[in-house]
């Protein structure tokens, strides 16, 4: 492994001289998210294996290659799991891109974001140093939490060679219930239930449809049933595997015409009135919308609400894919850039066009 | 650390400053004769501490702005502080510095239980969020010891957890937008009312950042539903090994207790005595797990939890039959430092976190350290996450004593980074832990803390020398990382 942590070293250098910017890429599964690609792949998959994993820890550490499935598998077999349900988008994912990008699925709402779980990592930066942030253990609060801050870094402050995450035990029990239900009272139900003692685990609102996911110990999942009503879903693991991989109807249904946005807004905003399929996850925190409705409108409209916009897939990736930031904000940014890369070689452009 | 006193600062430099502040601030906000300023000389580490030039307390942002504009125009570095409660020292003033007290601003700003959420000032006090919240059935679920006295700001600063943070998260899981003013007095908002925001995850960072990238004028905290139910399982062992696996297996079962903590035969005997809450006074460790949520589940978590303490070898098992119990059961472990402060003139709190399974391993040594210092130590252990403290009991006024404990705390924290853990688990660096940095991270891990520092405090001037130690520092102290036989400080001169 030390020879590949070498290699890229090596190529770090060498892109630093050449002032060729690298891009990182695990499987490449992603690579359509975020702004352009610029420069070299910088490939992550020599770099693999799961360096650690005692379940009774509940911390698997990896490095960077590490394809997800590998690791998920893993914590199957001893009935744990990454308890925020990473998007796969294809076979080949790796665990340095699901950090990189920082998308969490549909138990977002429930238990956390990808952020939430990151315990530790390893930066190799913009100098080719390696650079150990956080660790292998719950609670830590020794210098700056730098490796919460690699989650959705997309690459621009470095290479992320290993990660230790948090995992959860699998539910004792789950249930997932459906609802007929509009738009408007779907956001406000959600909301109600939020502020109940409900084992709601996920939630997805699209066409006139309410699916919630119940987990928890038997006796809480029957006991919030027998409250909520609803229909029983039959087929539960392939609706959720449909929303978190966005491989069900609604995602499937753009076609190319469509321009696919993701609306990161407070939970309790009623139904944005864009033109455009919409549907909603995480408790009416997370909107998807379909459309062709242009984006100084998505942006104006989420950002009144509190929120923000991203042009998830599709549409002209040369105006910002990413919300803008505040000026303070972006001046911290581009502090951080400096500070870990001063030469500007990794996958600049990914996330904003100025650095 | 006790040396300077006021007149160490020239005169002309308090009134300089002063005089700026009170342009900007009302006069009774400002405070620099030593009997106002006596009060801020430490926090609830009282082994260090130092008089500040000038305390302001400002009351609204408007007034932390002008404050930190003013403080960098003058080049006058600024303590934040929230209740001063921070075990590490973290609020320790500066002397020719400003502590910039949160102590007036202190009012809830909104609490609306639609979106679960309270957007607080940052001088509200922990549980007084979770107070307002009651009526609706809602709660704030970080609940470090210190509730009652801490801060939500001192809370972000130390990125607080909570005998309760196993199951419901640290305060970076529970806070979802934190706005702050920089150095240069810019007003920024990091997170936001939606599950995250655009760009690099800077709230992040900023929690756990012990004041020294920006000053918090509000704070959105996410409201959680209060459980219906707590039952609490007292289990005991006949030795801290069983106990310690008997955790592993609650765990390996699938369960996430509400609480799950550990007390060593040291603490539960000096605990029992004073607040008489039933503990096996023989067992070698006492753990006590806790179940929370709607009766139906709780029953049936109390029983599958059960099953794997006996299974583990527990010798006593009771479970507590009402809320009157439960506290009780309770009271030993939360009463834990004050009854150190009850058996022994001084203790030492450490807060060092381990990988569990290290737990008997790390024990046998800190008791083969006893010997060594000449002290005693209780070991009370948030045993979910692998958070020890040990509480290193001494007496300030036998000469050399402090200075034992200090190198036996040392020590212990050396162990806990041997052993792939971290020196703080919650209590945070301040200036208590800042050698032992040196200790678990390499010189560029440093720099890099520095530099993200800098990106946010452009001035360098946000509670300065706290938490990240200079090389220099880590050099002279001779706290160095040995790898391979090589020093990681070749390059620095040596003394």
């Amino acid at each position: 492994m030390e020879q590949a942590l070498q290699q890229f070293r090596d190529r770090i250098a060498s892109a630093t001289v050449t002032k060729t910017p690298l891009r990182i890429r695990g499987g490449g599964s992603k690579d359509w998210y975020g702004q352009s690609l610029q420069g070299e792949v910088l490939d992550t998959r020599t770099h693999t294996g799961i360096v650690a994993y005692d379940p009774t820890e509940l911390v698997i550490t990896a490095r960077c290659g590490t394809p997800l499935a590998e690791i998920e598998a893993v914590l199957a077999e001893r009935n744990q799991m990454l308890a925020f349900e990473p998007p796969h988008f294809g076979p080949d994912s790796t665990i340095g891109g699901v950090v990189a990008a920082g998308l969490s699925g549909p138990r977002r709402q429930a238990v956390g974001a990808v952020r939430d779980f990151v315990l530790g990592a390893t930066l190799m930066d913009g100098k080719g140093d390696l650079l150990r942030f956080g660790g292998r253990v719950m609670k830590n609060v020794a210098g700056y939490d730098v490796s919460r801050l690699l989650a959705g870094s997309l690459g621009v402050l470095g290479l992320i060679t290993e990660v230790s995450l948090k995992v959860l035990p699998k539910p004792f029990h789950e249930t997932t219930l459906r609802f007929a239900m509009r738009k408007t009272e779907t956001i406000e139900q959600l909301n109600r239930w939020g502020g109940q003692p409900l084992p709601i685990s996920a939630s997805a609102w699209h066409g006139g449809l309410l699916i919630v996911r119940l987990s928890g110990a038997e006796a809480a999942v029957k006991a919030a049933v027998q409250k909520m009503g609803g229909e029983e879903v039959s087929n539960p693991a392939t609706f959720w595997a449909g929303v978190r991989d966005q491989s069900n109807e609604f995602f499937a249904a753009g076609n190319g015409h469509d321009n696919l946005w993701r609306l990161s807004v407070p939970s309790t905003t009623p139904p944005l009135a864009i033109k455009g399929e919409h549907m909603f996850e995480w408790g009416g925190a997370q909107r998807w919308l379909r459309t062709d409705a242009d984006a100084a409108t998505i942006r104006s409209a989420a950002e009144q609400v509190g929120g923000h916009a991203t042009l998830f897939r599709g549409g002209d990736k040369k105006a910002n894919v990413f919300h803008p930031l505040a000026p303070a904000v972006a001046a911290i940014h581009r502090n951080l850039k400096n500070a870990f890369d001063p030469s500007g070689i990794f996958n600049p452009g990914r996330m904003y066009n100025e650095f | 650390m006790n040396a300077p006193t006021q007149s160490s600062i020239p005169i002309e430099r308090q009134r300089e400053v002063v005089a700026a502040l009170r342009n900007v601030l009302p006069d009774a906000c400002v405070l620099f004769n030593e009997e106002d300023t006596r009060p801020y000389e430490c926090d609830g580490l009282s082994a260090y501490r130092q008089l500040p030039m000038v305390v302001v307390l400002p009351q609204t942002e408007e007034q932390v702005v002008a404050i930190l504009k003013t403080c960098r125009d003058l080049k006058v570095p600024i303590v934040p502080r929230g209740a001063g409660t921070g075990l590490s020292g973290g609020a320790m003033p500066i002397a020719d510095g400003v502590v910039l007290s949160t102590a007036r601003f202190n009012r809830i700003l909104k609490m609306d239980p639609y979106s679960r959420t309270a957007v607080v000032q940052p001088g509200v006090r922990n549980l007084a969020i979770s107070d307002a919240a009651a009526q609706h059935g809602l709660y704030y679920a970080p609940d470090p010891s210190s509730q009652i006295a801490c801060t939500i700001g001192g809370n972000v600063a130390e990125n607080s957890g909570g005998v309760h943070c196993l199951k419901y998260g640290l305060t970076v899981h529970n806070v979802m937008r934190v706005r702050m003013v920089t150095i240069d007095g810019d007003i920024v908002e990091l997170g936001g009312g939606a599950l995250d925001a655009p760009g690099l995850d800077l709230l992040a960072v900023f929690i756990g950042s012990e004041g020294m990238l920006g000053v918090v004028t509000e704070v959105t905290v996410k409201l959680v539903p209060k459980p219906q139910q707590a039952r609490v399982i007292m289990a005991s062992f006949d030795s801290v090994v069983k106990g310690g696996d008997a955790v592993a297996e609650v765990i390996a079962a699938g369960i996430i207790p509400a609480g799950l903590e550990m007390m060593d035969k040291t603490s539960s005997r000096m605990v029992e005595p004073f607040v008489k809450a039933g503990y096996d006074t023989d067992a070698e460790a006492i753990l006590l797990c806790e179940s929370d949520g709607i009766p139906e589940e709780v029953e049936e978590e109390i029983a599958r939890m059960s099953e794997v303490l006996k299974s583990s070898g527990a010798t006593a098992i009771a479970v507590s039959q009402n809320e009157a119990e439960r506290l009780k059961f309770w009271s030993g472990r939360k009463n834990a430092f004050p009854a150190a402060g009850r058996i022994s003139p001084d203790y030492y709190c450490m807060d060092g976190t381990i990988p569990r399974k290290r737990l008997a391993e790390v024990l046998t040594r800190i008791t083969e350290m006893e010997s060594k210092y000449g002290l005693r130590c209780a070991n009370v252990f948030h045993a979910g996450d692998g958070n020890l403290h040990p509480l290193i009991l001494f007496d300030a006024n036998k000469p050399g004593e402090f200075e034992q404990a200090e190198a036996f705390g040392a020590d212990i924290l050396a162990l806990c980074v041997e052993v792939g853990g971290t020196i703080t688990g919650e209590h945070g660096v301040g200036i208590e832990k800042i050698n032992s940095m040196c200790v678990q991270f390499t010189p560029k891990e440093l720099e890099a803390f520095f530099a993200v520092k800098r990106a946010f405090d452009t001035a360098f001037l946000l509670n300065p020398d706290k938490a990240i130690p200079t090389l220099n520092r880590c050099a002279e102290n001779g706290k160095m990382r040995v790898t391979g036989g090589q020093t990681k400080f070749a390059h620095l001169p040596r003394f």
